[in-house]
């Protein structure tokens, strides 16, 4: 009873299904080769591969500077950081392919602009800062949501989080230290920190996506211990827990009706653009079309190259085989 | 950046220099290799050569008067001032092209580092003892390649065949043994360049013959690095590198 082939809402489905509800219910992690709706593998495929694609087509804004690094110290730390999120893709790849799903069948949906991936890399990074401002308030961002995936219910995907989160937190500590320097520095530096924080504040806050009441799926997956905090309730915690921070820096949030309220205990914000996000979702931000066109260029270009490889370990393979027949 | 370093130094910015530009240009397939798993080998060859690059910065600069930091060292100096091996600032090219220059140049920094292993000078020998490790595990990964390519399909054979003809020219650079090398051989900091040739052209037969790729027959090579005289390339490497900490030199980062 490993899989099921289609959705008829048998009775034995129903039992499975309400079996399965049950032992989510508690606390227990489900693993690969046991039964799950069809629904639930589906969502996760889904989340997860969108997930790992978001790590990997991360990594081009922030390569964006790994040349111009300001002093070697950074330079490196910039590099190594880059080459995590690279190993953030390859745990989630692996995670979702205990789903069944392939890597490659994977990302030939991401090529082929039909899978998603988080809009905040379709931003630019024209300035140093935002190597800070990225750490900072996306690494952020993603963490809120990451340390909630540590206790997701497929066991996979929890503990692919729980190597992530520990390397997440590190990002945006060197992130804000960035954000640190460049606020205690000249004019200059100081600017370029205000305008940082500017562009990334609201696209950060849309990480979290639309508000829980446009936000259908969520509720399935919170039934399913997928999410365990709806998308208003991280994106909350994330500005409580950023605007003293960018006090401590001295920047200013872009937000007019950012202040606390005492009742509520939390802070209140303006309103979202959610035409911007529904925007760049749909393909329209600034750098969509070059963040894709660098995956696909890199993907084309590395094809002789992985084509080699198979082939030399087919030969490898065949002269092994032949050794053998011989001795 | 007034500078008129001493054979000792320029010996160390040579060394250090390599390490940087290598990294400096292996650091550009960061997001854009031919799948994920060899843009996180291809990064850590890029980490590995700019950790090396930074200690030597700093045992180099330590030893000037007056003391220069890394920083000053890798963004301040101007393009004549690097001592690198024209080879390494080279564009990357195709795979084939990084990794062969790769092969060409590990087979000799290993050599090399080898024997710094021995050097007169303490704290080069300590740099080398952490260098050798890690310098082992880039020869050996772009060995295993260039017999990939060569072995592969017909198309990775011509394209790494292609990058050995290209690149062989400026093998001849490593072997150059005048001015700071030979005083860095006096002192028993360093090898002669000139002895770590025959060793070096051993093992690229033997993996170039396991590759069935061909050595080319060339008697006239690139020279320049090691005093100062670069290709066209260097002066765009140095832009990108060093425009941020120029644009502002009173910043701290
Ligand atoms: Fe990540
Ligand atoms: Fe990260």
């Amino acid at each position: 009873m490993n899989s099921i082939k289609n959705q008829e809402p048998t009775s034995e489905t129903i039992r499975l299904e309400a079996r399965f509800q049950n032992y989510v219910d508690g606390e227990n992690k489900v693993e690969p080769k046991d039964w799950m709706p069809g629904a639930y593998r589906k969502t996760l495929i889904r989340q997860i591969s969108q997930h790992a694609h978001s790590e990997v087509v991360g990594m081009l804004p922030e390569a964006n500077w790994i040349g111009r690094a300001p002093s070697l110290r950074r330079k490196v730390a910039l590099l190594a950081k880059v080459q995590d999120e690279a190993g953030h893709g390859l745990y989630l790849y692996s995670a979702a392919e205990t789903l069944g799903v392939d890597r490659r069948e994977l990302l030939e949906e991401l090529l082929a602009g039909k899978a998603k991936y988080s809009s905040i890399f379709n931003y630019p990074t024209p300035s140093w800062a935002d190597m800070g401002a990225i750490g900072w308030l996306v690494d952020g961002a993603a963490i809120a949501n990451q340390v909630m995936l540590c206790r997701t219910s497929y066991g996979p995907y929890a503990r692919a989080m729980v190597k992530i989160c520990k390397e997440e937190s590190f990002h945006q500590r060197q992130g804000y230290e960035i954000m640190l320097y460049l606020s205690k520095g000249t004019p200059a530096q100081k600017a370029m920190a205000q305008d940082a924080l500017n562009r990334w504040w609201w696209p950060s806050l849309m990480m979290f996506g639309p508000n829980d009441a446009e936000s259908p799926n969520s509720a399935q997956s919170m039934r399913w211990k997928i999410k365990r905090k709806s998308n208003d309730e991280l994106r909350q915690e994330f500005i409580d827990k950023t605007v003293p921070q960018a006090e401590f820096l001295g920047l200013s949030i872009p937000d007019p009706e950012l202040r606390w309220n005492e009742a509520r205990g939390h802070y209140d914000f303006g309103p979202i653009n959610w035409e911007e996000f529904k925007q760049v979702v749909a393909g329209n931000g600034p750098c969509n079309r070059e963040r894709l066109e660098a995956r696909r260029k890199a993907d084309e270009e590395g094809r002789w190259v992985r084509e080699a490889a198979n082939a030399y370990a087919q030969k490898q393979a065949q002269r092994r085989a032949q050794t053998s027949e011989v001795a | 950046m007034e500078f008129s370093p001493d054979l000792r130094t320029q010996h160390l910015l040579h060394l250090a220099d390599n390490a940087l530009i290598l990294g400096q240009r292996l650091s550009e397939w960061c997001g854009h290799g031919p799948v994920l798993e060899q843009d996180i080998a291809i990064i850590n060859t890029a980490l590995d050569q700019i950790g090396q690059a930074r200690m030597l910065y700093q045992h180099a600069g330590k030893g000037m008067n007056p003391a220069l930091d890394e920083d000053q060292l890798a963004f301040f100096r101007t393009e004549n001032q690097f001592l690198n091996f024209t080879m390494l600032e080279l564009p990357n090219g195709d795979w084939a092209q990084t990794l062969v220059r790769q092969f060409f140049f590990d087979t000799y920094n290993y050599l090399q580092y080898e024997r710094l292993t021995e050097s007169s000078d303490p704290a080069l020998r300590a740099i080398a003892g952490k260098a050798l490790k890690e310098i082992g595990y880039h020869a050996q990964f772009s060995a295993e390649w260039v017999i990939r390519m060569g072995d592969g399909t017909e198309e990775s054979h011509k394209r790494a065949q292609d990058a050995v003809d290209r690149l062989w020219p400026y093998t001849g650079e490593f072997f150059e043994s005048d001015g700071f090398s030979a005083e860095a051989a006096v002192r028993r900091a360093a090898p002669l360049p000139s002895d770590l040739q025959p060793h070096w052209e051993e093992k690229v037969d033997a993996v170039l013959v396991e590759a069935g790729l061909k050595k080319p027959v060339l008697q006239w090579f690139q020279t320049g690095g090691r005093k100062g005289q670069h290709t066209e390339h260097m002066g765009y490497i140095l832009a990108e590198l060093q425009f941020l900490p120029r644009l502002h030199p009173e910043a701290q980062w």
